[in-house]
């Protein structure tokens, strides 16, 4: 019989050896690469911001004040790209949170059980086709449309009804800032739906069995019970879905028109930041002009880095309670 | 009778929520029919040998998308190779080391904010550490802004697949008094891997569409070219100038490339699904 003692004494110190060096490498590397996500983060801060100094020195808060963008006067403000960003996200949210939410709710109550995996894999799917397919299905299929049938529509009807008419008047372009808004809530629809989705099953289910058992309608299930229960999640998926709609830039580029200028009407083109940035980037000449598209990067990724930072605390909230 | 009228509403209201409910799931997967449809039926008609045999013609002229196609494999790949080890190793840091360090928090926060976080910032900020002082744009630079893409997408799958395995499995490893990172290269790892190939592909479909950081790092090439130090076409970035154009053919070519990056994406999808249900069924 063999005993520990038996194996020689140099090949146990070799073993050990070895496995403490590889320990320590290993270690070390592993470490090194989690801070590499931080330094991945505050590069992008930095550059950007070291980027964006000229501008920045330049115009001061003004920049964020002024609509005018002159490439040959030099003088560039950001409110056009910056309004064009809110808007068209606003729009995205207004159509693609409710339509999220219904079909979340479909996923989990309604949806029989055969169907759920190939609807669940069919909005995955949707949400891998990358933006510029959006973008050249929004120029040459979605916007015709809505230039033909929709918008001469929307100007005859809502266009004449005071204050809120003013909002669809103008000549229908087919492109424009609600071309764009419709696009994003298309592109953020599978991410807030596929969030919703998690979320409502994290929802116990004695809960749910018990206000069934209690004779509630499907409806006051999800509207009382569950929707109170997770709302922090879904107030989280919302939030994602706006940080990617903030951020988004190819199916937007395609179908905004590209106008530096502030209209009342959602029908007429403008502009967003990332828009303005893939359009004039590699044009730019003269260092204002980079560095004020590079200042309008840096706020656009402030903005959506604040929505997603608000977006993951709320959905690690929930998972706490869900858990606990 | 009061009771009565209460019940009404209260079946009313269901049916009416619910409605709503099916006609959005309803609304959703046409919108998805309808978009897949058009660049099918679009795309199929630009498909044709040539697309693949002939280089990005010059404006309104007939030819095929060979230097983009080439290009676009050699940008992901340089993209993947350098972000996947790099994902990895956080990843692994983040499932086997920081599970309970407030360091790995922040970590794991600020990967999930990278994971979203607009790529076009990510093109500015390779733009500015990369393009700028080498002075010309490059395959290289375009390569590294698909890497940092993907490194938040390896870095989340790889700490879930992770976390998945048993700990009693890294238990009787180490008790067998194997190193940690033994433990973790030959039994963890081994364990998590199809979990672990499944992110790695799904970082490669994403990247495979990305436009917005190839704008003005990688640029575009009208030419065949191998040199990583220069301009080089990719698929993304031909679509977009060709859909924007106004020349027929280039449009033509354009719907054509946003069907190759489509059904490979779809592909890949498809395949990683596969992966990911294998590695669950062993379980």
């Amino acid at each position: 019989m063999s005993t520990a003692t038996d194996i020689p004494p140099q090949l146990i110190a070799r073993r050990s050896g070895s496995g403490a060096t590889g320990d320590k490498v290993f270690g070390f590397l592993a470490r090194a690469a989690g801070l590499g996500v931080l330094l991945i983060l505050g590069g992008v801060i930095v550059s950007l911001t070291l980027g964006a100094m000229p501008a920045i020195k330049a115009f001061g808060l003004d920049f964020f004040a002024t609509e005018a963008w002159n490439p040959v006067t030099e003088k560039f403000g950001g409110l056009a790209p910056i309004f064009g960003t809110l808007v068209t996200s606003a729009i995205a949210m207004i159509v693609a949170v409710p339509v999220s939410f219904g079909i979340a709710i479909f996923l989990t109550e309604l949806c029989p059980g055969w169907l759920k995996r190939p609807l669940g894999i069919a909005i995955e799917l949707l949400a891998g086709i990358p933006s510029i397919i959006y973008g050249i299905w929004g120029l040459f299929s979605f916007a015709p449309f809505l230039q033909i049938y929709v918008q001469p529509f929307l100007i005859d009807t809502i266009g004449n009804v005071p204050i809120i008419g003013a909002l669809f008047q103008g000549p229908p372009y087919g492109i424009g800032i609600l071309t764009a808004g419709l696009i994003l809530s298309i592109m953020i629809l599978p991410f807030i739906t596929s969030v919703m989705r998690d979320v409502f099953e994290t929802v116990p289910a004695m809960l749910r069995e018990s206000a069934y058992g209690v004779g509630a309608t499907t409806w006051e299930v999800v509207w009382k019970v569950v929707l109170p229960f997770c709302s922090t999640g879904v107030v989280g998926g919302v939030m994602l879905g706006l940080g990617r709609a903030l951020g988004e830039t190819m199916a937007v580029t395609f179908v905004i028109g590209n106008a530096h200028h502030i209209s009342a009407s959602i029908l007429a083109p403008g502009t967003t930041i990332s828009a303005t940035i893939a359009n004039e980037f590699t044009e730019a000449i003269g260092d204002l002009y980079t560095a004020s598209l590079i200042e309008l990067g840096l706020f656009l990724f402030v903005i959506t880095f604040v929505v997603l930072a608000i977006a993951r605390l709320m959905l690690v909230r929930l998972e706490k309670k869900a858990g606990g | 009778m009061m009771n009565n009228v209460r019940y009404h509403t209260r079946k009313v209201r269901n049916v009416v929520a619910l409605s709503l409910s099916l006609f959005a799931t309803l609304t959703g997967l046409f919108i998805l029919t309808i978009i897949l449809a058009t660049l099918f039926i679009n795309g199929f008609d630009a498909i044709k040998p040539s697309i693949f045999t002939e280089m990005t013609p010059p404006p309104g002229e007939a030819g095929g998308l060979l230097n983009a196609i080439y290009g676009s494999i050699m940008l992901t790949l340089v993209g993947i190779v350098t972000g996947t080890p790099l994902g990895i190793m956080a990843g692994t840091y983040l499932a086997e080391y920081g599970r309970s360090e407030r360091i790995a928090q922040i970590v794991r926060f600020i990967n999930d904010i990278l994971l979203s976080a607009p790529s076009i910032a990510v093109g500015i900020f390779i733009y500015e550490i990369m393009v700028a002082p080498m002075g010309h744009f490059s395959a290289w630079a375009g390569g590294m802004a698909l890497a940092v893409i993907v490194v938040p997408v390896v870095v989340r799958t790889t700490e879930d697949m992770l976390n998945l395995v048993p700990n009693t499995l890294r238990e009787s490893a180490s008790a067998l008094g194997t190193p940690k990172w033994r433990v973790i290269s030959s039994v963890c790892y081994r364990a998590a891997r199809n979990g672990m190939i499944t992110g790695v592909l799904l970082a490669l479909a994403r990247i495979s569409g990305e436009t917005a950081p190839l704008l003005f790092t990688a640029l575009n090439n009208q030419f065949f070219s191998t040199n990583m130090n220069a301009p080089m076409a990719n698929l993304p970035v031909v679509i977009y100038q060709m859909a924007l154009s106004p020349y027929d053919d280039w449009q033509e070519l354009a719907w054509g490339g946003a069907l190759i990056i489509t059904i490979g994406i779809l592909a890949l999808n498809i395949v990683a699904r596969y992966l990911a249900s294998l590695g669950g069924e062993r379980r």
